[in-house]
C-alpha cells in the first residue's frame, strides 16, 4: 500500500461520508424544516394542512377556554400579532409559564376548524419573549425594542381596530399584567 | 474578611498572573532559558490561588445574603435554601464566567503539577497557552461581566432564582459540563505548543490523550446530567430537544470523541498527526463558541447582542483571536509536521479513520442544523426552525454505520488486517444480534428503532467478545483466562466498557421511541389504564414548602392487582416570583420508567378535576446509564498504568508492541 493509494482511499471515504451527510441534509431541509408563521400570515395564506408550522404571538387575554372531551382536556386560546387572531386547539397540559397576555409558540398545523397544536411552548423566563414572536410583533409595527419591553397582549388588542376583539377589551384591562403596564406605555407612542 | 472587594482584587490579580503566565514562559522556551521557563508552574499555581480566593468571595457573598452585590441581589433571596445559595453562584452569566475561569485555572495548575515528565520547553509552552486563554477570559469577566459589582442602595431582599433552577441535578450540571468544556483547553494547548515546536510524535500523543479522555468523561457526564435534568424537571417526558444550547455541548463531544480516537493512532503509529492537531483545535473552539455564543444567547437572538454590545463585541473578538489565531498558526505550521506511518484501509488505523470521518460527518450535520436557522433569519429574514425530525433524519443514518464498525474496529490488528478472520471470531455476537433483530422486529414499531436495537446489541455483544477473545475464555483453563485478564492493559477494558456503554445508550434511545403516554382530566378516585398498569388518582392535597406552596397528588399504580408504587407528582407555586413549576414523579425499575405529571386544577371547588399526564417510558434509565458506563470506561483507561506513569522521554517508541494483539 503506497502513500498515494492510501490517500485515495481516505479521500474516497471522506467524500462518501460527507456526500451522504449532505444528501441527508438536503432531503431533510426540504421536508423537515418548520417555518414560523404569524396569525396574520395564517389569515391571508393558510399553510397546507399536512405542513407543521410554528405559530407565534401573544395569547389574547380572556380568550383561554378549557373544555373536556371525555377524559381528555382541551384548551382553546387565541394567538394574536395585533392584526389578526387565530384560535388554537391543544390537547394536553399547558406549560407552567403559559399566561394570558404573554408570548407563546404553538407547534402544529392548520386544519379546517382552526389551528391544532401538538405542542405549546412558553419560555422558561417570563420576561423573555421568543425571538420569532418579537420579530413578528416588530414587523406588524406594534413594538419597537428601543422603547422598552413588549406590551402585554391586553394593550395590543385595544390598539387594533378589529371589531371582533372589541368585546374582549373590558376583560383585557383587568387581566393585564400590572408590572408590564408602565413599560408598555412608550410602545404606542412609537407607532 | 472575604469581601467582594477582595474578590474583585483577586480576580484582577489572577488576570495579571495569567497574562504573565501567557508571555514569560513563551519567551523562556524561545530563548531556551530554563530559569524563565521554570516560572510557568509557579504562575499557574498563583493564578489558581487568586481565582480560588475570588470565587470563595462570591460564594461567601451569596451565602451571607450580601445584597449590596448586584449579582447576589439579582439571583438570590433570603428564603433560598443554603445549597442553592451556593450553587446559584454559577447559575447566572457573571458567576458562570468566573467558574469557567476557575476551572481553566485548575487545568493550568494540573498541567503544572502533573506534567513533570514533560520536556520543559513543551510544558512551558502548554502552560503559557492556557495562561493566555485564561487572561482573555478573566479580562472579559473584569470588564464586561463583573460578578462583584455593587448596587446602591442595597435592596432588603434579592429577586430570587428562577425556581426551575432550584434542583440538585441542575446545581451540579454546570460545573461538570464546564469541566468537560474547559478540559479540552489542555489538548488545545498541547496542539498549539506542538505547532510552535513544529513537532508531533508518539510521545506527544501519549501526553495529550489522558487530558482529552478526562475532559471527554466530564463532558459525557455533563451532557447526560443535562439531559436527565430536562427529563425529570421539565415534565414533557422528553430527554433531548435538539435546541442550540444542547447542541452546543453535543458538537464538542462529537469532535472530542474523534480526538480521543485519533490520538491513539498518533500514540501507537505516529499517524494522523496533522489531523489530530486540527481536531484538538476544533474541539476547544467548539467548546468556546458553545459556551459563549450559544449560552449568552447572541446566536439565538440578535437582541442579546443589541442589549449589551460591549459584551458581544468583546466575546466575538476573543473568540476571533483564539480560534482564528490557532487556525492561522495551524495553516502556517502544519506543513512542517511530517506525515506518519503507512497502513492499509482495512486495519485498526483504518477503522479509527472511519470512526473520525463518520463522527465528523455527524458533527457537520449538527453544526449545520444548529446554524442554519440563525443564518436564514440574518441573511434572508426568514424565520424557520430545525428540530427533532431534521436531526433524526440526518444523524441516525450516519450513526448506524458507525455503530456497526464500532463492533469489530477494536479487534482489527494494526497496519494491515483481514476482515474475515475478525468477523469469524464474532460469530456468536452476530447470532445474538440476529436474534435481537428478530425480537425487535416483532416488538418494536418503525424501521429505525428496529435497526438501532440491532446495532446496540451488536456493539454490546462485540465488546464482550473482544474481551473474552483476548482472555481466551473457555478455550483454556479458567485460571489461565484470569491470568490473561490480569495482564491485559486496563485501557482494553476501558475501550470495551465505553463501547458497551454506547450500546446501552442506543438501546435506551431506541426503546424510548416506543414510549406511551396519556393525558386525562379526571376527578379524584378515577383509574386510568396505560401500558398494562392501572393508575388511580387517590388524593390531592395542598402542602407548604420552604419558599413555595405545593399541590400534591397521590397516584397509586397497580399491575395485575398488585401495588407497584405510590407516586406524588406536584405543582409548586413560588411566592417570590409568581411562578409555578411542575415536579414530576418517576418510578423506575431500571427496565421502564413510570412517569406522572400533575397539571392544572379545573372545575369548581366542590367538584374539582385535575389534568394528569402519564407516561410509560421503556428503558429510559438506560440512556443515562449508558453515558455513565462510557465515562467509567474512559476513567478506567485513564487509570491504565501506561497513561499514569507517562511516556519515557522522546525516545523512539517503535519497540512498544501492539497492545495485547
Amino acid at each position: 500500500m503506497t502513500r498515494k493509494s492510501r490517500r485515495l482511499w481516505l479521500i474516497i471515504a471522506c467524500i462518501a461520508c460527507l456526500g451522504a451527510a449532505a444528501a441527508l441534509m438536503l432531503r431533510a431541509f426540504s421536508s423537515d424544516i418548520v417555518f414560523f408563521v404569524t396569525p396574520s400570515q395564517v389569515e391571508t395564506k393558510p399553510p397546507p394542512a399536512d405542513r407543521t408550522v410554528r405559530l407565534g404571538g401573544m395569547v389574547v387575554a380572556g380568550s383561554v377556554k378549557r373544555e373536556k372531551h371525555g377524559e381528555t382536556p382541551v384548551a382553546r386560546f387565541d394567538v394574536t400579532d395585533g392584526q389578526a387572531a387565530v384560535t388554537v386547539r391543544y390537547e394536553g397540559i399547558l406549560p407552567d409559564l403559559f399566561r394570558e397576555g404573554q408570548s407563546v409558540v404553538a407547534v402544529g398545523s392548520m386544519q379546517k376548524d382552526g389551528f391544532v397544536a401538538s405542542e405549546v411552548l412558553a419560555k422558561h423566563d417570563e420576561t423573555y419573549m421568543p425571538k420569532e414572536v418579537a420579530e413578528a410583533l416588530k414587523k406588524s409595527g406594534k413594538w419597537d425594542p428601543r422603547f422598552g419591553p413588549p406590551p402585554s397582549a391586553a394593550s395590543w388588542n385595544s390598539m387594533t381596530v378589529q371589531d371582533a376583539k372589541k368585546d374582549l377589551s373590558g376583560k383585557n384591562s383587568a387581566a393585564s399584567n400590572p408590572a408590564q403596564t408602565p413599560a408598555s406605555a412608550p410602545a404606542p407612542a412609537a407607532n | 474578611m472575604l469581601s467582594p472587594e477582595l474578590g474583585h482584587y483577586a480576580l484582577a490579580l489572577a488576570c495579571i498572573f495569567a497574562a504573565a503566565q501567557g508571555i514569560l514562559p513563551l519567551i523562556g522556551a524561545h530563548r531556551r532559558d530554563r530559569r524563565v521557563m521554570m516560572l510557568a508552574p509557579g504562575l499557574a499555581l498563583g493564578q489558581l490561588f487568586a481565582l480560588a480566593i475570588s470565587f470563595l468571595c462570591l460564594v461567601y457573598a451569596a451565602v451571607t445574603d450580601d445584597f449590596s452585590v448586584q449579582n447576589v441581589a439579582a439571583n438570590s433571596a433570603v428564603t433560598k435554601p443554603l445549597l442553592y445559595k451556593i450553587t446559584g453562584v454559577w447559575g447566572n452569566h457573571e458567576g458562570s464566567v468566573l467558574l469557567w475561569a476557575l476551572i481553566l485555572g485548575i487545568c493550568g495548575a494540573a498541567v503544572a503539577a502533573f506534567g513533570r515528565n514533560l520536556p520543559s520547553a513543551l510544558r512551558a509552552r502548554v502552560i503559557a497557552v492556557l495562561g493566555a486563554v485564561a487572561a482573555g477570559f478573566e479580562l472579559f469577566c473584569l470588564t464586561t461581566s463583573d460578578p462583584f459589582a455593587r448596587v446602591w442602595p442595597a435592596p432588603m431582599d434579592g429577586q430570587g432564582m428562577n425556581p426551575l433552577l432550584q434542583d440538585p441535578g441542575l446545581a451540579f450540571h454546570p460545573p461538570i459540563l464546564y469541566t468537560g468544556y474547559v478540559g479540552f483547553a489542555v489538548p488545545f494547548a498541547f496542539a498549539i505548543a506542538a505547532l510552535m515546536e513544529g513537532r508531533v510524535d508518539a510521545a506527544w500523543g501519549r501526553w495529550v490523550r489522558p487530558w482529552a479522555v478526562a475532559a471527554w468523561c466530564f463532558l459525557t457526564c455533563g451532557i447526560a446530567l443535562g439531559s436527565w435534568w430536562s427529563y425529570y424537571v421539565l415534565g414533557w417526558g422528553g430527554y433531548w430537544f435538539w435546541d442550540p444550547v444542547e447542541n452546543a455541548s453535543l458538537i464538542p463531544w462529537l469532535t472530542g470523541t474523534a480526538l480521543i480516537h485519533s490520538a491513539i493512532v498518533v500514540e501507537k503509529r505516529e499517524g494522523l498527526k496533522i489531523w489530530t492537531v486540527l481536531l484538538a483545535i476544533a474541539t476547544f473552539s467548539f467548546s468556546l463558541s458553545g459556551t459563549f455564543l450559544v449560552r449568552s444567547g447572541i446566536l439565538n437572538s440578535v437582541h442579546a447582542f443589541a442589549n449589551d454590545p460591549a459584551r458581544g463585541i468583546f466575546i466575538l473578538g476573543l473568540l476571533g483571536v483564539v480560534i482564528g489565531g490557532s487556525l492561522a498558526l495551524f495553516a502556517y505550521r502544519a506543513p512542517a509536521l511530517t506525515a506518519g506511518g503507512l497502513f492499509a484501509p482495512v486495519s485498526r488505523e483504518g477503522a479509527l479513520v472511519l470512526n473520525n470521518i463518520l463522527l465528523c460527518s455527524i458533527c457537520a450535520v449538527v453544526v449545520t442544523g444548529t446554524m442554519y436557522p440563525p443564518f436564514m433569519s440574518l441573511l434572508f429574514d426568514r424565520t424557520i426552525s430545525v428540530g427533532k425530525p431534521f436531526f433524526d433524519a440526518t444523524t441516525i443514518p450516519l450513526a448506524l454505520p458507525l455503530f456497526v464498525f464500532m463492533g469489530f474496529g477494536p479487534m482489527l490488528p494494526w497496519k494491515r488486517a483481514q476482515l474475515w478472520p475478525v468477523l469469524q471470531r464474532l460469530w456468536l455476537a452476530a447470532i445474538v444480534t440476529a436474534i435481537a433483530f428478530l425480537v425487535a422486529a416483532f416488538g418494536v414499531s418503525g424501521v429505525l428503532p428496529v435497526l438501532s436495537c440491532g446495532v446496540a446489541v451488536w456493539i454490546i455483544a462485540a465488546s464482550i467478545t473482544d474481551i473474552t477473545e483476548r482472555v481466551r475464555l473457555f478455550r483454556m483453563p479458567l485460571a489461565g483466562s484470569l491470568q490473561r485478564a490480569r495482564m491485559l492493559p486496563r485501557s482494553v477494558f476501558g475501550t470495551a466498557l465505553a463501547h458497551a456503554g454506547v450500546g446501552v445508550t442506543v438501546l435506551g434511545l431506541a426503546a424510548m421511541s416506543q414510549a406511551q403516554h396519556k393525558i386525562v382530566e379526571v376527578p379524584v378516585g378515577t383509574t386510568e389504564h396505560l401500558a398494562g398498569y392501572d393508575w388511580t388518582l387517590t388524593n390531592v392535597t395542598q402542602e407548604p414548602g420552604p419558599n413555595y406552596s405545593a399541590l400534591v397528588a397521590t397516584i397509586e399504580i397497580h399491575h395485575n392487582g398488585r401495588l407497584v408504587t405510590v407516586m406524588h407528582p406536584s405543582k409548586r407555586s413560588f411566592n417570590s416570583q409568581n411562578q409555578t413549576t411542575t415536579e414530576v414523579s418517576i418510578h423506575t425499575n431500571l427496565l421502564a420508567d413510570l412517569y406522572g405529571v400533575l397539571g392544572d386544577k379545573h372545575g369548581t371547588d366542590a367538584a374539582p378535576t385535575y389534568v394528569l399526564r402519564l407516561h410509560y417510558n421503556p428503558l429510559a434509565p438506560w440512556m443515562w446509564l449508558g453515558a455513565l458506563i462510557m465515562a467509567i470506561g474512559g476513567a478506567l483507561s485513564l487509570s491504565d498504568r501506561r497513561m499514569r506513569v507517562g511516556a519515557p522521554r522522546r525516545a523512539k517508541l517503535s519497540s512498544e508492541t501492539v497492545t495485547a494483539a
